[in-house]
């Protein structure tokens, strides 16, 4: 195997936390209850197909994106939609679905899809329901069908804390995953590439059709920015399509059996969680049975879709999100601490600053809470954010940039460079507690209206 | 602690959402979180937070400061009865420089925190802690024998018009307790300058002279003391700049825990050590002649360098800006001591008006990311025909 570049990086921080979830695959939790929260899919506006008792097929159209009809979302099992929980503005939040104990599936026609042209697999894609897997940069939504990327991007390193090891994930999904990879061959000019750990298994070595690229370093490296930045920077104006690794092998199982898969294999991890393992499911499927088989020790909890860092609260709504391979449970940090502001004291809360001695005390591991340990405070100390942002780009002049909303110097700055998961670990850190991926966020919403 | 937080729960009452003082919540907030860090759990965004906040990044430059703070107040003492001839202990030394300085610290935290407070209830947001670190560095950088008055007109000129005015911490473009020396320096230059002020009673008592060595220097005097006084800081001075040894360990815990940056210290001390070196070998007169690591260990420089230059606020903000904004200090400070001997103290004026190119600085550093990536951009071939 050739691999093309072995991207490092210094800058970062690896947070060592307790939780992680053991590598067993647990298949037996059947959740009843599902489902879809359109805002996972960032930046779209959805419109139903669907009414509140409609009965389903798996792969059955529920809602469209307003900006591009095309795209379907489909739902992920077969059963009726119980409720469609609005927030305020009517704004659809939830739709869920009770599954049905026979499972109908609608099933489109794939035979013969390596002879398709472009077009047509991508309009098989959208159809389908397929088409919310693959992600574009810039701005991290959902890729326009009538673009052609420069290039795929797909990535099996993952350095986000706790996060799900994917190579267990998919270790027996190879044939399907190869699958996925031809299909994303047909859809770029240029190349896939797969971006594998140094010490990779032969799984991903012997993977055919792509650029293989290895990556080492602390968190963030697993983020997909750096990688792009590193192989073929983002210009202006140009596109370049990622897609979540057993995504890829939800479109491979797609392609052999024409039926919409939305499987998800996900850890549950936090140190609120007694027996932390894999579990394989399905997109949106309600996770208190997996809580329960699992076991949380505090009263009191928070359940975040996704890591600690950029991950959904999901406490009140607890449904699986949809790409997340991982769900983090932590207890909530609502408690006083006296003088706790003292510099060295409380050193049992994971800092990566030198004014307290957590990281040399505590090299087993750090039990998290939620506490926000201080409050939001003007931007004074500068240089931190530098340290922890492998990207070659101002990290604290972007923010200030998006807090005014000055386009020009957005563009200028790189915001078509970054999405907001690579301020996770400035959220996390910074010592004026500004909440950065936020920012970001509001930033780049402002450019897909602004730019587009 | 469970009956602190409780009495404090009850006291807060009236300053809760919708209540009669909800105005003054800010006020109320700044006590709370003085005895506890608050309850707030994270509401969006990462989930987990860093230990570290800003009272106590403040916290932790305040400790930096106190051994300079402590030897400075002996020193004074030290100072004043070396000169009168009389015998005399440590601690009497010690308890005649508390005398004379915590009222100045008194003055300056009841002055600069009123003012804070008053713009925080005005303005809605919460007290920022910045001010626990100016208020103790106005006095340590004025004269022990300033009137306290003059100290509290220049720590309210200071809060008001150097840092509410541009719209309170964080966006200040002058360092705050510099502003405060400046304007008392330019305000009242006898009480700032001269050969009287810098020994405690100097002004009372003819028999004692308070001249520091630069300001020998500039008169083209001779100094009578070594090296290693000027190091160790048992020379006269402004309050707290004369040891160098103590700044040194103040520089160190700054270093150690992040919090100041090294590139500027580390930048200031080639910048002046070069300018230094230039000088000796010109050599034209007293100042210029006067070996380049003497200037590094007498007069405010390496208090200067240490405390002041690397305020982030007013410094510059990109790594590479901190290497020349640090050198560019250093050089100005050594510059401003030789050819100005009206100032003496250079160390204040180069600070001051590197803050005002801070900016400028990193201006020119981030262009040149912004750029590269303008470079990159016109040699892509991948653009979408529909932008």
């Amino acid at each position: 195997m050739e691999v093309i570049k072995d991207i490092r990086t210094r800058k970062g921080a690896n947070l060592n936390l307790k939780g992680g979830a053991e590598k067993i695959l647990d298949k037996t939790v059947s959740p009843t209850n599902f489902a879809i929260r359109p805002d996972d899919f960032f930046g779209i506006a959805p419109k139903l197909i669907l009414k509140e008792g409609a009965a389903l097929k798996l792969g059955s159209p529920i809602f469209f994106s307003k900006k591009n009809p095309h795209i379907k979302f489909v739902s992920p099992i077969a059963g009726t939609i119980t409720s469609v929980v609005r927030g305020p503005k009517r704004k659809i939040e939830n739709i869920i679905i009770k599954a049905s104990t026979k499972q109908d599936s609608i099933k489109h026609s794939v035979s013969g899809w390596d002879k398709k042209n472009r077009d047509e697999l991508k309009s098989l894609l959208t159809s389908s329901g397929n088409w919310p897997f693959i992600h574009q940069r810039p701005y991290g939504t959902i890729a326009n069908p009538t673009d052609t990327p420069k290039a795929i991007f797909v990535s099996t390193v993952k350095t986000d804390p706790l996060h799900g090891d994917l190579q267990f994930i998919l270790k027996d999904q190879k044939n399907d995953f190869q699958l996925g990879i031809n299909l994303l061959n047909k859809l770029v000019d240029q190349q896939v590439f797969l971006g594998v750990e140094k010490e990779f298994s032969d799984y991903f070595e012997s993977i055919e059709g792509v650029q293989h690229y290895t990556v080492r370093g602390p968190h963030p490296a697993g983020n997909l920015s750096l990688h792009i930045q590193e192989l073929t920077p983002l210009n202006i104006g140009e596109r370049i399509w990622t897609v979540n690794a057993e995504d890829v092998a939800n479109l491979g199982r797609f392609l052999s059996s024409g039926i919409f898969c939305p499987r998800r294999t996900v850890a549950i991890s936090g140190n609120a969680v007694e027996n932390p393992k894999y579990f394989q499911t399905t997109i949106g499927a309600e996770l208190q049975p997996f809580l329960r088989k699992v076991g949380t020790t505090d009263k009191k909890i928070r359940v975040i879709n996704g890591d600690v860092l950029t991950g959904d609260d999901s406490t009140s709504n607890c449904f699986l999100g949809y790409f997340n391979n991982l769900v983090t449970v932590i207890p909530e940090g609502d408690e006083y601490r006296m003088f706790g502001w003292l510099p060295f004291v409380d050193n049992n809360i994971l800092s990566l600053s030198n004014t307290s001695f957590s990281r040399v005390f505590n090299r087993k591991g750090f039990d998290v809470n939620t506490n926000l340990n201080g409050e939001e405070r003007a931007l004074v100390v500068t240089g931190e954010m530098e340290k922890l942002f492998p990207l070659e780009i101002y990290p604290m002049q972007l923010l200030k940039a998006c807090m005014v909303g000055d386009i020009e110097k957005m563009e200028a700055l790189g915001i078509y460079e970054v999405v907001p998961e690579d301020f996770g670990l400035i959220d996390y850190s910074n010592t004026s507690k500004i909440e950065a991926q936020e920012i970001i966020r509001g930033g780049i919403e402002l450019m897909i209206n602004e730019v587009g | 602690m469970n009956l602190i937080r409780k009495s404090l729960d009850k006291i807060r009452k009236p300053f809760g959402k919708g209540q009669k003082l909800e105005k003054f919540a800010p006020a109320i907030n700044a006590f709370d979180t003085f005895l506890f860090v608050p309850n707030h759990t994270t509401k969006k965004g990462a989930h987990i937070r860093d230990a570290v906040d800003l009272k106590r990044t403040m916290v932790t430059v305040i400790i930096a400061l106190l051994p300079a703070l402590l030897y400075g107040i002996y020193n004074t003492g030290y100072q004043y009865l070396i000169q009168t001839g009389s015998p005399f202990t440590f601690l009497e030394a010690f308890i005649h420089g508390s005398w004379k300085i915590v009222p100045m610290i008194v003055v300056s935290y009841v002055v600069g925190l009123s003012i804070e407070f008053g713009f925080a209830v005005y303005r809605g947001h919460e007290v920022n802690e910045g001010y626990l670190v100016t208020g103790l560095l106005i006095p340590m950088i004025m004269p022990v024998d300033i009137p306290l008055w003059m100290v509290g007109l220049s720590t309210a000129f200071a809060v008001l018009v150097a840092k509410e005015a541009f719209g309170g911490t964080g966006m200040n473009i002058l360092n705050p307790a510099l502003t405060a020396r400046a304007f008392a320096f330019f305000a009242y230059p006898t009480y700032m300058s001269g050969n009287k002020v810098w020994v405690s009673e100097a002004t009372n008592i003819d028999a004692i002279s308070g001249e520091t060595i630069l300001g020998t220097l500039a008169a083209g005097g001779k100094v009578n003391y070594s090296a290693m006084e000027m190091f160790q800081g048992s020379i006269p001075g402004s309050i707290a700049e004369t040891s160098t040894l103590w700044v040194a360990v103040g520089a160190l815990i700054l270093i150690l825990t992040g919090i100041g940056s090294w590139r500027i210290i580390v930048g200031g001390i080639l910048g002046a050590s070069f300018m230094g070196f230039l000088f000796n070998l010109w050599a034209a007169n007293e100042l210029m002649s006067f070996s380049w690591i003497n200037h590094l260990i007498v007069g405010g420089f390496a208090f200067g360098i240490v405390f002041m230059a690397t305020d982030p606020v007013s410094a510059a903000q990109t790594n590479q800006g901190k290497w020349i904004y640090g050198v560019l200090v250093g050089i100005f400070c050594i510059m401003i001591r030789v050819f100005n001997p009206a100032y003496p103290e250079g160390v204040m004026l180069a600070i001051l008006l590197m803050n005002v190119f801070a900016p400028t600085i990193d201006h020119y550093v981030i262009n040149g990311n912004i750029k590269k990536r303008r470079k990159r951009w016109g040699t892509s071939v991948n653009q979408l025909k529909t932008i």
